[in-house]
């Protein structure tokens, strides 16, 4: 009986489709629960199926929303973020999303509309050469030719942005694809011969890192996004403590090790802590698990970890020996690789007195500011909203100043909780990651903390929050300036602020109302608190606008060109 | 500078030298030629890349990139290999009646062949290795050179490899 109901649904899997609801069958057949998106002319006949389909869209206010969103969904779910968006302008407009996602490996799949196929080529209305364009941002793109590959070809697009190193694959749909007839068979396997990931790392090499380990006075990890994406926190604490050695994050690892742990030594790179860049500076063996040593966490590379022996544990192996010279290479999957380190058991280091250094540079140089009375410090309001919401919310940001604060005060206790653009640095990208990050965990305290440059970027997105009633916390860290501009002129460009400073801002607070959220600002801390708790016990969206210092500089920082270990503004 | 020669084989899709072409720009590599051709699967190419390199760390980071590729089936820098290398050239040279014969006798060491004539020129086809065609091309220059047409060089490792040339394996996997 059984076999014969799978047979049954194998002829049903069978039948014959339009492009159009083989989109739809196959998202259904990936079980994806939400698709972000914007219609338009080349859409049409696939917005026509999706009329009745069952499946939730969400129509953000414009395509780079909807791209942001998708990976806010993307990087809470831990699974691929799908959007849809039309020709021509709908799919330029996507273009920063999916730079940002290829830079900070976020699985989508990206369905763009195309002018009919016996136009393509001739400037047709809203045209545009959306594979040509794409090409460097995605991990892979597709075409459609002829409506028989695409069942075949979305299946392939869902496995190569969710496997090896995740990334955005977009599939481009000629409006006669969508209408032209084909047999759906959503059944067959991936086949693609030039697609092999290794995630089994070498035995050898990670019996040579037991090896280095156990003669290691001075070891350190620094734990990137690759930790997340394998979901291999639980196997990372558990090493960590195994062997005895402190763990440094990168900005976009946050989470993945606990911040209150004894063995945390904080942020790395051009805002991290002092500890974690001297570590990183005097450490004799660095292990890095599934971080890509980008410029702002390395500094000036001729003076990066230059004591060390440098391990590294990628699912890529071209990341492997990009930046650092490797001596230890292993490639594969992160939680693959730790699970081997913990097999392995190995002798453990003698770091006593290195820990006892590590330490005495933590209290000797915390990250610290200057509380003043009747002045909202920017660092204050991020620790106050790390204390309300007891470390655990879902914090989405912008870029800048703002940014740098959370990661700094916001100490992150839970993986897949923080969504931030690392590598990219895209600013509007807070707001519609928190619509994404909140429908992927309706019952989360989801909060977006902005700045209030970045906000004016996607900040139409506040009709999607208000229309699906997401009870995100908007925080507008409001400096009237591009703050983390104005910084780098005060300090390499004498002062001379050229185009950062906005003191002319909307009324944010009549801003949301107009939006239908409600809405509240403060000045001060007191004021702060009273509305930090006021929205925390809303269950709707609340949008904040904290007038903070404006002057507030985020330190400690190591300058351009210089190396870690030359930072500055770590002491009074 | 070092020069590094790269095959590889690829699906013959569309758009797949814009890919990889495409990386080369996006990642600073200067290419000195390429060259795209059939091979003997059929929906697969074989491409050859000349490539100028600082050091063996970018080789190294261009072969891993193009592997990168969902496309890419296969990438080998063969340059410590014993390989075959060869180009071909076509050169449309000037001559009169007083310099035709002179041309013919000059080309045969190089085992090149006429393959046009008109009344005030010629067209010479030459294979070989890169750096025997910059010499016939030399030797030519002073007739004067009308037009020239070089395919870029494609290669290959040979049947057997000497003991000494041992492949250079990537240092991971």
């Amino acid at each position: 009986m059984a076999a014969n109901m799978k047979v049954k649904e194998r002829v049903a899997k069978k039948q014959t489709l339009c492009g159009a609801l083989m989109l739809i069958e196959a998202l259904k057949a990936e079980n994806v629960k939400v698709i972000f998106g914007y219609p338009g002319g080349a859409v049409l006949p696939i917005y026509d199926k999706l009329y009745e389909s069952g499946v939730f869209h969400v129509l953000t206010r414009h395509e780079q929303g909807a791209i942001h969103a998708a990976e806010g969904y993307a990087r809470i779910s831990g699974k691929p973020g799908v959007v849809i968006a039309t020709s021509g302008p709908g799919a330029t407009n996507i273009v920063t999303g999916l730079t940002d996602a290829m830079m900070d490996s976020i699985p989508l799949v990206v369905f763009t509309g195309q002018v009919a196929s016996n136009v393509i080529g001739s400037d047709a209305f809203q045209e545009a050469d959306v594979l040509g364009i794409t090409m460097p941002i995605t991990k892979h793109s597709y075409q459609v030719r002829d409506v028989h590959e695409l069942p075949k070809i979305i299946k392939e697009a869902f496995h190569i942005a969710t496997t090896g190193r995740p990334g955005p694959v977009l599939i481009d749909i000629p409006k006669d694809m969508s209408v032209a007839e084909a047999e759906f068979d959503y059944e067959q396997e991936v086949q693609l011969p030039g697609y092999q990931p290794t995630t089994r790392p070498n035995h050898l090499q990670i019996r040579k890192l037991v090896e280095a380990v156990s003669q290691a006075k001075r070891p350190v990890i620094l734990a990137g996004a690759g930790v997340l994406h394998a979901n291999a926190h639980e196997q990372l604490k558990q090493y960590a403590e195994q062997q005895h050695i402190p763990v440094i994050h990168t900005l976009l690892g946050l989470g993945g090790f606990p911040a209150d742990h004894p063995l945390f030594l904080g942020m790395a790179g051009m805002h991290g802590t002092y500890t974690a860049n001297m570590a990183l500076y005097e450490c004799d063996l660095l292990i890095n698990i599934g971080a890509r040593f980008d410029d702002r966490v390395t500094g000036n590379l001729a003076h990066f970890a230059p004591k060390a022996t440098v391990a590294h544990i990628d699912i890529d192996p071209a990341e492997i020996g990009k930046n650092v010279p490797t001596k230890i290479p292993i490639v594969g999957d992160a939680k693959e690789a730790l699970i081997q380190l913990i097999e392995q058991n190995g002798k453990r280091p003698d770091v006593s007195e290195w820990l006892n250094k590590l330490n005495e540079w933590k209290r000797e140089y915390p990250l610290m500011y200057k509380r003043e009375p009747g002045v909202l410090k920017p660092q204050r309001l991020i620790e106050m909203i790390h204390e309300y919401t007891n470390g655990e919310a879902v914090v989405t940001t912008d870029v800048g100043q703002h940014q740098m604060w959370v990661a700094q005060y916001y100490k992150f206790k839970h993986p897949h909780r923080w969504v931030t653009s690392g590598g990219l640095g895209t600013m509007g990208f807070g707001l519609p990651a928190a619509i994404g990050a909140q429908l992927a965990q309706p019952e989360a305290t989801v909060i977006s903390i902005v700045g209030d440059g970045g906000f004016q970027m996607t900040l139409q997105e506040l009709s999607v929050i208000q229309e699906l009633n997401l009870p995100i916390k908007i925080v507008i860290v409001n400096n009237q300036a591009l703050g983390m501009v104005r910084q780098w002129q005060e300090i390499f460009y004498e002062k001379r602020y050229s185009h950062s400073l906005i003191p002319n801002q909307p009324d944010f607070v009549r801003l949301a109302e107009a939006y239908g959220i409600k809405a509240m600002r403060a000045t001060t801390e007191e004021e702060a608190e009273y509305v930090l708790k006021e929205a925390l016990v809303t269950n709707a969206p609340v949008l904040l606008d904290f007038h903070v210092h404006p002057g507030e500089n985020v330190y400690p920082m190591v300058a351009p060109g210089k190396g870690l270990h030359e930072m500055v503004g770590v002491k009074w | 500078m070092v020069k590094r020669i790269i095959t590889m084989t690829v699906n013959n899709r569309p758009g797949v030298l814009n890919r990889i072409t495409g990386l080369f720009t996006k990642r600073h590599y200067n290419i000195e030629s390429i060259t795209v051709g059939h091979t003997e699967s059929e929906g697969i190419s074989r491409m050859t890349f000349v490539v100028n390199v600082d050091d063996e760390r970018i080789a190294e980071q261009i072969t891993k990139q193009l592997n990168k590729q969902i496309d890419v089936l296969k990438v080998v820098d063969i340059t410590d290999q014993a390989i075959i290398v060869r180009e071909l050239a076509l050169i449309k040279v000037a001559v009169t009646p007083a310099t035709r014969g002179e041309i013919y006798t000059l080309i045969e060491p190089f085992r090149a062949a006429i393959v046009d004539v008109a009344r005030d020129s010629l067209v010479v086809q030459v294979t070989g290795e890169p750096e025997k065609i910059d010499a016939l091309i030399d030797l030519l220059k002073p007739y004067g050179l009308k037009e020239v047409a070089r395919t870029g060089t494609t290669a290959f490792p040979r049947g057997s490899q000497r003991a000494s040339s041992t492949n250079k394996s990537l240092f991971i996997i």
